[in-house]
């Protein structure tokens, strides 16, 4: 047998997974070398949905960049809002009122959670679990009826402004999201049922794409990728952010870093943020939602009306853009993914002189071939899923 | 330990390294000669008091008409101390090229690509250093500032 | 002669309408509705006539106009035989499978003695079993044949998740021929009169070894890996559209029905209303006169079967919409190292039993 085998001739498969093929979304080509179904080498392509992002908004006003931002994590758009809005602020600092902040962190984790619904489901869809994916995208469609009744959009949303924000919470909106927390609470129970505790999901989920702690850090990984392995970094403990800090809500972490754990801490965050936003909304303070600052913060029709000042800088910001003074900030912020930081150099024009995103996806994709190598064509699966590589983001 | 640890600390350690520091909204910053980077890199990597474990970010500005023209920015990321810093280096057109820090943070295998895919900076002993985000043929580096932002590629054909 | 040559072919129309002309669409139908259902949808209801939807039941005749009116293709570098020849490979052995099951007692009709099963072989499950592995070439061929990667790996995949999981299937059937004693479909379907005697009572452990290496044969979720969507796009059946797409459809459908005629002739008492033989029945409907009694017993046993039928159908829809997939080695080992052991104590422990009777 062993003489048979070893004169036959044999070859490894080479094969384009992607970028039109049902488990890369048509965003990333992963060329495999396969031994039969096993994965002996991968490289991963990306690149397929660059957009020059950068280009963009260093060719217009720093406000003008609030709607690309929108199209980083299109999942989840109003956290990319809320970045790119703390970083630009951070670089002129200015402090929002409280009021702004609290609906901002309000906006962030309803952002967050429909993020995470979107990743367990779409990664229930490809295992095969049809069910599960309908059960969590009805839970994101009322979650995304929340965003469109705060912004008037369900995905663009485009809500957040620099030094505040489009518009108040509108009436209602804390009973619109009681009945839709209930309902959440719900789907989020069946999910639970049918695939925490499955069998064969979690046959296909553990030890598949094991990242031990230490090359987790040394891939840059962040986010609940990061936490499945076990360490705790969470930019909103670590670095509070806006009202983070007056919030009680738990980081909750993994222990091995498989699949498994990735999937674990999302169902865990999803709960987490729902608290948080109840906790917002009750302590929710009254007050303006954006700074007296008329160079930075287009004021109200009226002001703009009745006060020369508001009038001028109306003017002056709608035709030059806002200016910050010349300097370079780094903020970052907690995406669903990972930390999504915003490095922005200004010369003190009106247009950024530089606007990088660190997108968290971004060494999460390229640590896939270090995660899948080794594992079985279909461990791509999962693992593809639980890094939640949204195209938008890391092409940019 | 004060705030500036990490500038004190790399100024006592590599005088002659490091030319500039600030700390503007109090992100910690220092710019370092680009052929100690490496060096400078481990250290802050390495040192006990220290310890940056996270290569967080990494990406390059153009100043153009400045000399050196461009920077190259890394964000450091110290889990243990839960600090940042920001640490630059400079790097001329003529000699547009730095040493690679894969071999410290395996992250930085991918934003060293994407700084030379954007910028056309050379990243000396990275494993695989080709574009990513654009394709191969793409000729030019569409973030130096002398890009024009309506330049056709010859693939894709000249403007109608 | 002449009378045996109409039986035969009343019941071949029979079987064929109701499977070709009833289950193949109703099915497609069944399991957009009954998913839709599960997972809070309305489900297909777009296609209308003068504005009824008649809860979507348009669509299968929609779907029909549609697939026969699409391009047929064959990618290029492809064995245009072979590639033709793998859906009928496939659909083929699931409408005949059904030949050999009864779906009802024997009566005598207008003089003529009649048997409700197409052809009532001495050897009926072995009949089955050949066909049933015919299928396996169909799914073979057509990856094979459709010179593509993706359709290859899913070709494999079928091949060998197909004839591991024959293999179990078949020691479980032991089991149960051992309980009967015969191979012949009417008989043990006729020795199941006695409601304790249903092959649930006498091969539990068979019945569920059973059920879920037939699933696994059919290829459906969750043992679906030979055309697992998010892996291998579709696995063999990736390169065919039109017509020969829906006969790869069509051959899982029937299976569905087949797999479920087969677990209710050999486990719940095939065409038997529990504690009521057909003799009863018979004499039951005595008032419509011999022949009257006589249809109208066959028209109960028809019922019945179906009915038990219709509810393994649904069991598997819904074992399908609820469970999601395994990986390929996982299914293989499940066959190999979990579902033949157990096969095999089962065989023993029912000789066992039977020895010591």
């Amino acid at each position: 047998m062993s003489d048979t085998a070893k004169d036959l001739h044999s070859e490894y498969m080479v094969i384009n997974m992607g970028p039109s093929h049902p488990v890369t979304h048509g965003t990333v080509k992963f060329l495999l070398t396969l031994e039969g179904e096993t994965i002996i080498d991968m490289k991963v392509d990306i690149g397929y949905l660059h957009r020059g992002f950068e280009k963009m908004c260093e060719n217009g006003t720093w406000e003008q960049v609030m709607p690309y931002t929108d199209r980083l994590n299109y999942v989840s758009p109003l956290i990319n809002n809320v970045g790119y809005a703390l970083a630009v602020e951070k670089l002129i600092g200015i402090e929002t009122p409280q009021r702004c902040q609290y609906i901002r962190v309000i906006a962030s984790e309803l952002a967050r959670i429909s993020d995470h619904y979107t990743n367990i489901a779409a990664s229930g869809l490809e295992l095969g679990a049809f069910t599960a994916f309908l059960y969590f995208v009805e839970a994101r469609e009322l979650v995304w009826d929340l965003i469109e009744m705060l912004c008037g959009a369900r995905v663009t949303a485009n809500y957040v402004r620099i030094g505040g924000l489009k518009n108040d919470l509108p009436d209602g909106f804390k009973a619109k999201t009681r009945d839709v927390f209930k309902r959440c609470r719900e789907l989020w129970a069946d999910v639970d049922h049918l695939l925490t505790k499955n069998r064969i999901f979690i046959d296909r989920v553990r030890n598949v794409g094991i990242m031990p702690p230490k090359d987790a850090i040394a891939w840059g990984f962040t986010g609940p990728c990061l936490r499945a392995c076990g360490i705790p970094y969470d930019v909103r403990k670590f670095h509070p952010y806006l009202v983070y800090d007056q919030m009680d809500f738990e980081v909750p972490v993994g222990e091995k870093g498989d699949n498994f754990d990735r999937y674990a801490v999302r169902m865990e965050e999803i709960n987490q943020s729902m608290r948080i936003v109840e906790q917002a909304l009750d302590k929710l303070p009254s007050g303006p939602i954006n700074v007296d600052m008329p160079e930075y913060r287009w004021q109200s029709k009226e002001d703009i009306s009745n006060r020369i000042e508001s009038l001028i800088f109306h003017f002056k910001t709608v035709t030059e853009g806002i200016k910050p003074p010349a300097g370079e900030v780094y903020s970052a912020v907690e995406g669903a993914n990972g930390e999504l930081g915003f490095y922005l150099v200004s010369d003190g024009s009106g247009k950024p002189y530089k606007c990088r995103v660190r997108p968290p996806c971004f060494p999460l994709t390229a640590a896939m071939p270090k995660m899948v190598k080794g594992g079985f064509i279909a461990d791509i699966v999962p693992t593809f899923d639980m890094i939640n590589m949204i195209g938008g983001e890391c092409d940019r | 330990m004060d705030a500036n640890t990490t500038i004190n600390k790399l100024n006592a350690r590599f005088p002659e390294s490091v030319t500039e520091t600030h700390a503007y909204r109090g992100d910690d910053t220092a710019v370092v000669k680009k052929e100690d980077l490496l060096q400078i890199c481990k250290f802050l990597r390495d040192d006990k008091e220290l310890q940056y474990n996270f290569m967080m970010d990494l990406t390059a500005v153009d100043y153009l008409g400045r000399e050196p023209r461009f920077e190259v920015v890394y964000h450091l990321y110290s889990l243990p101390f839960n600090r940042r810093f920001r640490i630059k280096t400079r790097v001329s057109e003529s000699e547009c090229s730095v040493d690679s820090i894969v071999s410290l943070w395996a992250s930085a295998d991918w934003f060293e690509r994407e700084a030379y895919d954007m910028y056309g900076i050379v990243f000396n002993g990275h494993p695989e250093l080709r574009r990513i985000l654009l394709y191969e043929d793409f000729q030019g580096h569409p973030l130096r500032k002398d890009y024009p932002i309506k330049k056709r590629q010859p693939q894709i054909g000249p403007t109608c | 002669m002449v009378a045996d040559l109409i039986e035969s072919v009343v019941k071949i129309l029979f079987i064929f309408s109701v499977n070709i002309g009833f289950f193949s669409p109703i099915l497609g139908w069944v399991e957009r509705k009954q998913s839709a259902l599960m997972q809070d949808r309305v489900g297909a209801n777009r296609a209308d006539v003068f504005g009824f939807t008649l809860i979507g039941l348009f669509h299968p005749i929609a779907d029909a106009i549609k697939v026969l009116t699409k391009e047929d293709f064959v990618p290029e570098g492809a064995d245009r035989l072979f590639h033709t020849l793998a859906p009928f490979i496939s659909l083929t052995p699931a409408i005949i499978a059904f030949a050999v099951i009864p779906f009802g007692g024997q009566y005598v009709l207008f003089g003529h003695h009649v048997n409700l099963i197409i052809a009532d072989l001495d050897v009926g499950i072995l009949f089955i079993f050949a066909f049933a592995s015919l299928a396996s070439f169909g799914a073979v061929l057509g990856g094979w044949a459709s010179n593509n990667n993706w359709s290859f790996l899913g070709g494999l995949r079928a091949s060998a998740q197909m004839l591991s999981y024959e293999v179990v299937m078949g020691l479980n059937i032991i089991g149960v021929i051992m309980v009967y004693g015969t191979l012949r479909l009417s008989e043990i379907g006729a020795m199941q009169v006695n409601f304790f005697h249903w092959g649930i009572f006498l091969q539990p452990v068979g019945f569920i070894l059973f059920f879920t290496c037939a699933i696994a044969e059919n290829k459906r979720a969750p043992f679906d890996v030979a055309e697992a969507e998010s892996e291998l796009v579709a696995g063999y059946f990736t390169e065919y559209s039109g017509m020969k797409f829906v006969m790869f459809w069509m051959g899982e459908f029937l299976e569905i029905v087949t797999i479920a005629g087969l677990i209710t002739t050999l486990f719940f008492g095939a065409w038997h209303l529990p504690f009521v033989s057909d003799r009863m029945l018979v004499d039951f409907f005595g008032f419509a006169g011999p022949d009257g009694a006589n249809i109208l017993a066959i028209l109960v046993n028809i019922a019945t079967f179906f009915a038990k039928v219709l509810f393994f159908i649904w069991l598997q829809m819904t074992i399908r919409w609820t469970l999601p997939r395994f990986r390929y080695d996982q299914v293989m080992r499940l066959g190999w190292k979990m579902f033949l052991p157990i096969a095999l104590i089962n065989i023993f422990i029912t000789g066992l039993v039977l020895l010591v009777k």
